[in-house]
């Protein structure tokens, strides 16, 4: 079992393994990272066994290597995701998401009457986090909330 | 380096939401205004042009800023409703404010959308007051709050503040609250259940380790208040209009109910006042919503000035 996984994620030459992935956001963190418009070779497994999420997706993209700010875009929706850089087969770093603490362009605001909703305004939220809760307030109407819609 | 050079290093340029004052900010701003009170005709801004963009209806904010504007010697160009404007045509707001920034030194914006005033500012390359943004902030109402709280007690410090009404949709209430929290002030909340301060607040003073006390029966909250703050209760704000029956007279102020309150406790409202406040209130000593518009007019002098000379 243990070598089966290691081959699954070791099976690109070089590039980025996005694992432990929660399966329901895999759609998401998909168009977070945009790789829909990417050409190079991507790989995704969906409801795959995990001890810690009970339930995972896992993400393996050629030749792609992400800035921290890129990546940690998708923070909000698979907080436990890590990330393992592959160079010529061999695992050579593994990285965690953090929660950053201003996020752009992701979320929807909850609040119906904030400009971001009527105007073509880009979101901003300031990001309080503590433990597994996640408070977003918005940069423009102020309001916090515990929701997290994503736009995309 | 003197206090003001010290404070208006930090200087902001525009006026969103009272957060953007820092304390020393809001002092400074209320002294300016003590000034313009003793000599109100000023021609500091002389040759300037402010616009005044108003795209819902309000009489008594417009009115105050633009007396502001023309006691300072400056003028007022603007509209008091987005229908006749481009806006009706389909323009954006970013295209709208790009504008009007062209033509001004400085913009006072209401508009319906909350954060709307917070991304003009960000799009204009002038300064923007919040003149009300939506249910969000109405920083100029909450520095004549406190101007007037600071003149009737002689202090803004250790204040016994009463809030009444609509303590869930009133934004007035909400930054009052945030403002005074700087000044160690005690709060009770008067509301009916439809219409409780929201929790955000009340965790907001806990953390601040700051005191507060909730009520539903206004008569027996007032003889301890050193400022009873009364707001509207709006009947759209009930889905059951019976209830709103059952409310609205519990939270109206009669002059039967001030006779044991101190002798220095005053009455304030945002005003429109509908039935909240009986008339004859108006004749009391403790009645001061009046001369808390009037306090408007400095205190928006004050904001203006202070956005707009770079040594005020």
């Amino acid at each position: 079992m243990t070598n089966e996984k290691e081959f699954k994620v070791t099976a690109i030459k070089d590039g980025t393994v996005i694992d432990h992935v929660p399966s329901k956001q895999l759609f998401k963190v998909i168009e977070i990272l945009e790789l829909e418009n990417y050409t190079n070779q991507i790989t995704f497994g969906m409801n795959l066994e995990s001890k810690k999420l009970g339930n995972k997706a896992i993400i393996k993209i050629a030749d792609r290597f992400f800035e921290n700010d890129d990546i940690n875009r998708i923070a909000l929706i698979a907080p436990q995701a890590k990330l393992n850089i592959i160079r010529n087969y061999k695992v050579v770093e593994k990285r965690r998401v953090t929660i950053p603490e201003i996020i752009t362009g992701i979320a929807k605001c909850v609040n119906p009457h904030c400009v971001t909703n009527h105007q073509p305004v880009e979101t901003r939220f300031t990001i309080q986090s503590s433990g597994n809760s996640i408070l977003l307030t918005c940069y423009y109407c102020e309001k916090t909330t515990d929701q997290i819609n994503v736009i995309k | 380096m003197s206090m003001d050079a010290a404070i208006r290093n930090q200087k902001m340029k525009s006026l969103i939401s009272i957060h953007d004052f820092s304390k020393d900010e809001m002092l400074h701003v209320l002294r300016r205004a003590a000034e313009f009170e003793k000599n109100p005709y000023q021609t500091l801004l002389a040759g300037k042009v402010v616009a005044s963009i108003f795209f819902e209806p309000s009489t008594r904010t417009r009115l105050s800023f633009e007396t502001a504007v023309n006691r300072l010697g400056a003028r007022v160009v603007g509209f008091s409703d987005a229908k006749n404007t481009s806006v009706s045509k389909g323009e954006t707001l970013k295209d709208t404010i790009k504008m009007v920034a062209n033509y001004v030194d400085l913009i006072v914006m209401r508009h319906p959308l909350e954060g709307s005033a917070r991304y003009a500012a960000e799009v204009a390359s002038v300064p923007v007051i919040n003149a009300g943004d939506g249910a969000n902030q109405h920083p100029s109402q909450t520095l004549l709050d406190l101007y007037s709280i600071q003149k009737t007690q002689g202090r803004l410090n250790d204040i016994r503040i009463t809030m009444v009404g609509d303590l869930k949709y009133g934004r007035t209430v909400h930054s009052l609250l945030q403002a005074l929290s700087l000044f160690n002030a005690h709060f009770k909340f008067i509301a009916p259940p439809e219409l409780q301060m929201p929790d955000e607040y009340k965790t907001y003073l806990r953390q601040k380790g700051l005191s507060f006390e909730e009520h539903t029966d206004l008569n027996n909250n007032i003889d301890d208040a050193d400022i009873l703050y009364m707001t509207r209760v709006q009947q759209e704000r009930f889905q059951d209009p019976i209830e709103y029956e059952k409310v609205k007279n519990s939270y109206s102020l009669k002059k039967s109910m001030l006779a044991k309150a101190k002798p220095t406790m005053k009455i304030l409202h945002p005003l429109p006042r509908i039935n909240e406040i009986d008339a004859d209130v108006d004749d009391t000593p403790h009645a001061y919503y009046f001369e808390q518009a009037r306090n408007g007019i400095f205190t928006r002098m004050a904001i203006i000035a202070y956005l707009l000379i770079s040594d005020f």
